[in-house]
Protein backbone atom coordinates (compact mmCIF):
# COMPACT_ATOMS: atom_id res chain seq x y z
CA UNK A 1 0.00 0.00 0.00
CA UNK A 2 1.17 3.50 -0.79
CA UNK A 3 0.40 6.30 1.66
CA UNK A 4 0.71 9.95 0.63
CA UNK A 5 0.27 12.81 3.07
CA UNK A 6 -0.57 16.37 2.07
CA UNK A 7 -0.72 18.98 4.75
CA UNK A 8 -2.22 22.46 4.44
CA UNK A 9 -2.36 24.35 7.72
CA UNK A 10 -4.56 22.31 10.04
CA UNK A 11 -5.90 20.21 7.17
CA UNK A 12 -4.27 16.88 6.48
CA UNK A 13 -5.15 14.72 3.48
CA UNK A 14 -3.99 11.11 3.46
CA UNK A 15 -4.25 9.30 0.11
CA UNK A 16 -4.24 5.52 0.13
CA UNK A 17 -3.33 3.33 -2.80
CA UNK A 18 -3.58 -0.47 -2.98
CA UNK A 19 -4.98 -2.63 -0.19
CA UNK A 20 -5.55 -1.73 3.43
CA UNK A 21 -5.46 -5.10 5.16
CA UNK A 22 -3.80 -7.04 7.98
CA UNK A 23 -0.39 -6.78 6.31
CA UNK A 24 -0.48 -3.09 5.44
CA UNK A 25 -2.58 -1.63 8.30
CA UNK A 26 0.46 -1.21 10.60
CA UNK A 27 2.03 1.18 8.04
CA UNK A 28 -1.01 3.44 8.17
CA UNK A 29 -1.18 3.21 11.94
CA UNK A 30 2.43 4.37 12.12
CA UNK A 31 1.81 7.34 9.82
CA UNK A 32 -1.28 8.38 11.78
CA UNK A 33 0.42 8.11 15.15
CA UNK A 34 2.89 10.77 14.10
CA UNK A 35 0.71 13.04 11.98
CA UNK A 36 -2.52 13.95 13.76
CA UNK A 37 -1.16 16.40 16.29
CA UNK A 38 -2.91 19.77 15.73
CA UNK A 39 -4.94 18.50 12.77
CA UNK A 40 -8.54 19.74 12.85
CA UNK A 41 -9.59 18.58 9.41
CA UNK A 42 -8.61 15.12 8.23
CA UNK A 43 -9.42 13.65 4.82
CA UNK A 44 -8.82 10.10 3.69
CA UNK A 45 -8.67 9.94 -0.10
CA UNK A 46 -9.57 6.37 -1.12
CA UNK A 47 -9.64 7.00 -4.86
CA UNK A 48 -6.83 4.53 -5.49
CA UNK A 49 -7.65 2.08 -2.69
CA UNK A 50 -8.83 -1.32 -3.94
CA UNK A 51 -10.36 -2.54 -0.70
CA UNK A 52 -10.04 -2.62 3.05
CA UNK A 53 -10.53 -5.38 5.58
CA UNK A 54 -11.45 -5.14 9.27
CA UNK A 55 -7.85 -4.21 10.04
CA UNK A 56 -8.52 -1.02 8.07
CA UNK A 57 -11.93 -0.48 9.69
CA UNK A 58 -10.27 -0.70 13.09
CA UNK A 59 -7.94 2.18 12.17
CA UNK A 60 -10.75 4.26 10.70
CA UNK A 61 -12.84 3.79 13.83
CA UNK A 62 -9.97 4.69 16.16
CA UNK A 63 -9.11 7.73 14.06
CA UNK A 64 -12.77 8.84 13.87
CA UNK A 65 -12.99 8.66 17.67
CA UNK A 66 -9.86 10.77 17.99
CA UNK A 67 -10.99 13.31 15.37
CA UNK A 68 -14.40 13.64 17.09
CA UNK A 69 -12.43 15.24 19.93
CA UNK A 70 -10.13 17.48 17.93
CA UNK A 71 -11.94 18.36 14.71
CA UNK A 72 -13.53 16.56 11.79
CA UNK A 73 -12.78 13.69 9.48
CA UNK A 74 -14.10 12.66 6.10
CA UNK A 75 -13.54 9.86 3.65
CA UNK A 76 -13.66 10.63 -0.07
CA UNK A 77 -13.64 8.81 -3.44
CA UNK A 78 -14.80 5.45 -2.11
CA UNK A 79 -15.22 2.66 -4.68
CA UNK A 80 -18.21 0.29 -4.85
CA UNK A 81 -16.56 -2.60 -2.99
CA UNK A 82 -15.46 -0.35 -0.14
CA UNK A 83 -18.86 1.38 0.01
CA UNK A 84 -20.52 -2.01 0.40
CA UNK A 85 -18.16 -2.83 3.27
CA UNK A 86 -19.04 0.47 4.95
CA UNK A 87 -22.74 -0.28 4.50
CA UNK A 88 -22.80 -3.83 5.86
CA UNK A 89 -20.64 -2.92 8.85
CA UNK A 90 -22.60 0.20 9.77
CA UNK A 91 -19.56 2.38 9.04
CA UNK A 92 -21.59 4.28 6.44
CA UNK A 93 -23.44 5.87 9.39
CA UNK A 94 -20.32 6.49 11.47
CA UNK A 95 -18.11 8.04 8.81
CA UNK A 96 -18.64 11.18 6.78
CA UNK A 97 -18.39 9.87 3.23
CA UNK A 98 -18.21 12.30 0.32
CA UNK A 99 -17.75 11.83 -3.44
CA UNK B 1 -9.00 -28.87 -6.75
CA UNK B 2 -5.90 -26.82 -6.00
CA UNK B 3 -4.19 -26.88 -2.67
CA UNK B 4 -1.55 -24.84 -0.84
CA UNK B 5 0.01 -25.58 2.54
CA UNK B 6 1.96 -22.85 4.31
CA UNK B 7 2.91 -21.84 7.84
CA UNK B 8 -0.06 -20.11 9.42
CA UNK B 9 1.52 -16.67 9.78
CA UNK B 10 0.31 -13.16 9.02
CA UNK B 11 3.22 -12.83 6.59
CA UNK B 12 1.78 -15.66 4.49
CA UNK B 13 -1.62 -14.01 3.91
CA UNK B 14 -0.16 -12.47 0.78
CA UNK B 15 0.97 -15.87 -0.52
CA UNK B 16 -2.45 -17.40 0.12
CA UNK B 17 -4.19 -14.46 -1.56
CA UNK B 18 -1.94 -14.73 -4.63
CA UNK B 19 -2.61 -18.48 -4.82
CA UNK B 20 -6.40 -18.05 -4.68
CA UNK B 21 -6.36 -15.10 -7.10
CA UNK B 22 -4.46 -17.18 -9.61
CA UNK B 23 -7.35 -19.66 -9.65
CA UNK B 24 -9.94 -16.86 -9.80
CA UNK B 25 -8.25 -15.23 -12.77
CA UNK B 26 -8.48 -18.47 -14.73
CA UNK B 27 -12.24 -18.36 -14.15
CA UNK B 28 -12.50 -14.73 -15.27
CA UNK B 29 -13.89 -13.92 -11.85
CA UNK B 30 -15.38 -10.39 -11.70
CA UNK B 31 -13.10 -7.96 -9.86
CA UNK B 32 -15.61 -7.16 -7.15
CA UNK B 33 -16.12 -10.83 -6.21
CA UNK B 34 -12.34 -11.31 -6.25
CA UNK B 35 -11.84 -8.39 -3.88
CA UNK B 36 -14.54 -9.75 -1.55
CA UNK B 37 -12.84 -13.15 -1.54
CA UNK B 38 -9.48 -11.46 -0.88
CA UNK B 39 -11.01 -9.65 2.10
CA UNK B 40 -12.39 -12.97 3.39
CA UNK B 41 -8.91 -14.52 3.12
CA UNK B 42 -7.43 -11.61 5.05
CA UNK B 43 -10.00 -11.99 7.83
CA UNK B 44 -10.01 -15.76 8.12
CA UNK B 45 -6.34 -16.53 7.56
CA UNK B 46 -5.23 -13.76 9.93
CA UNK B 47 -7.45 -15.31 12.63
CA UNK B 48 -5.83 -18.71 12.05
CA UNK B 49 -2.37 -17.12 12.08
CA UNK B 50 -3.03 -15.34 15.36
CA UNK B 51 -4.98 -17.89 17.35
CA UNK B 52 -4.88 -21.46 16.04
CA UNK B 53 -1.45 -22.42 17.34
CA UNK B 54 -0.71 -19.49 19.64
CA UNK B 55 1.93 -19.19 21.10
CA UNK B 56 3.46 -21.80 18.80
CA UNK B 57 3.18 -21.90 15.04
CA UNK B 58 1.82 -24.56 12.74
CA UNK B 59 0.67 -25.00 9.20
CA UNK B 60 -2.58 -24.33 7.41
CA UNK B 61 -3.88 -25.70 4.14
CA UNK B 62 -6.03 -23.78 1.71
CA UNK B 63 -8.11 -25.53 -0.97
CA UNK B 64 -9.81 -23.90 -3.91
CA UNK B 65 -12.67 -25.81 -5.53
CA UNK B 66 -14.81 -24.73 -8.45
CA UNK B 67 -18.49 -25.67 -8.69
CA UNK B 68 -20.68 -25.34 -11.76
CA UNK B 69 -24.32 -24.25 -12.09
CA UNK B 70 -24.07 -21.63 -10.84
CA UNK B 71 -20.34 -21.07 -11.21
CA UNK B 72 -19.00 -20.76 -7.67
CA UNK B 73 -15.71 -20.88 -5.86
CA UNK B 74 -15.26 -22.68 -2.57
CA UNK B 75 -12.22 -21.79 -0.48
CA UNK B 76 -11.49 -24.10 2.45
CA UNK B 77 -9.10 -23.29 5.30
CA UNK B 78 -7.82 -26.22 7.35
CA UNK B 79 -5.59 -26.12 10.43
CA UNK B 80 -4.70 -28.56 13.19
CA UNK B 81 -4.77 -25.95 15.93
CA UNK B 82 -7.13 -25.38 18.84
CA UNK B 83 -10.78 -26.03 18.08
CA UNK B 84 -12.37 -22.65 17.38
CA UNK B 85 -15.65 -21.88 15.68
CA UNK B 86 -15.52 -18.28 14.45
CA UNK B 87 -19.19 -18.47 13.52
CA UNK B 88 -20.30 -19.13 17.09
CA UNK B 89 -19.61 -15.57 18.10
CA UNK B 90 -22.55 -13.19 18.26
CA UNK B 91 -22.73 -10.65 15.43
CA UNK B 92 -21.63 -7.13 16.41
CA UNK B 93 -24.22 -4.36 16.77
CA UNK B 94 -23.59 -2.34 13.64
CA UNK B 95 -26.06 0.39 14.57
CA UNK B 96 -24.01 1.98 17.37
CA UNK B 97 -22.27 5.37 17.16
CA UNK B 98 -18.49 5.67 16.73
CA UNK B 99 -17.93 6.26 20.45
CA UNK B 100 -19.94 3.18 21.40
CA UNK B 101 -18.50 0.92 18.74
CA UNK B 102 -15.93 -1.73 19.37
CA UNK B 103 -14.20 -3.50 16.59
CA UNK B 104 -14.29 -7.13 17.72
CA UNK B 105 -16.07 -9.64 15.55
CA UNK B 106 -16.36 -7.31 12.60
CA UNK B 107 -14.07 -9.29 10.31
CA UNK B 108 -16.04 -12.52 10.42
CA UNK B 109 -19.28 -10.54 10.22
CA UNK B 110 -18.06 -8.92 6.98
CA UNK B 111 -17.22 -12.32 5.56
CA UNK B 112 -20.70 -13.62 6.44
CA UNK B 113 -22.27 -10.68 4.64
CA UNK B 114 -20.09 -10.81 1.51
CA UNK B 115 -20.01 -14.57 0.90
CA UNK B 116 -22.94 -16.73 -0.19
CA UNK B 117 -22.17 -19.46 2.34
CA UNK B 118 -19.82 -19.97 5.24
CA UNK B 119 -19.51 -23.13 7.31
CA UNK B 120 -17.32 -24.51 10.06
CA UNK B 121 -16.65 -27.99 11.35
CA UNK B 122 -14.15 -29.56 13.69
CA UNK B 123 -13.25 -33.01 12.48
CA UNK B 124 -10.37 -35.38 13.25
CA UNK B 125 -8.54 -32.68 15.19
CA UNK B 126 -8.85 -30.16 12.39
CA UNK B 127 -10.65 -26.85 12.06
CA UNK B 128 -12.32 -26.75 8.65
CA UNK B 129 -13.68 -23.40 7.60
CA UNK B 130 -15.30 -23.07 4.21
CA UNK B 131 -16.56 -20.09 2.23
CA UNK B 132 -18.52 -20.17 -1.00
CA UNK B 133 -19.02 -17.34 -3.46
CA UNK B 134 -20.96 -17.30 -6.71
CA UNK B 135 -18.96 -15.62 -9.44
Amino acid sequence: MKITEKSNGNHLCISLEGRLDTTTAPELEKVLSGSLEGVTELTFDMGALDYLSSAGLRILLGTQKRMNKQGSMKVVKVNETIMEIFEVTGFADILTIEP
Amino acid sequence: MKKLTVDATVENIEKVTAFVNEQLEQLNCPLKAQMQIDIAIDELFSNIARYAYNPKTGSATVHVDVLQDPLSVVVTFIDNGKAYDPLAREDPDVALTAQEREIGGLGVYMVKKCMDEISYEYKDGRNILRIKKKI
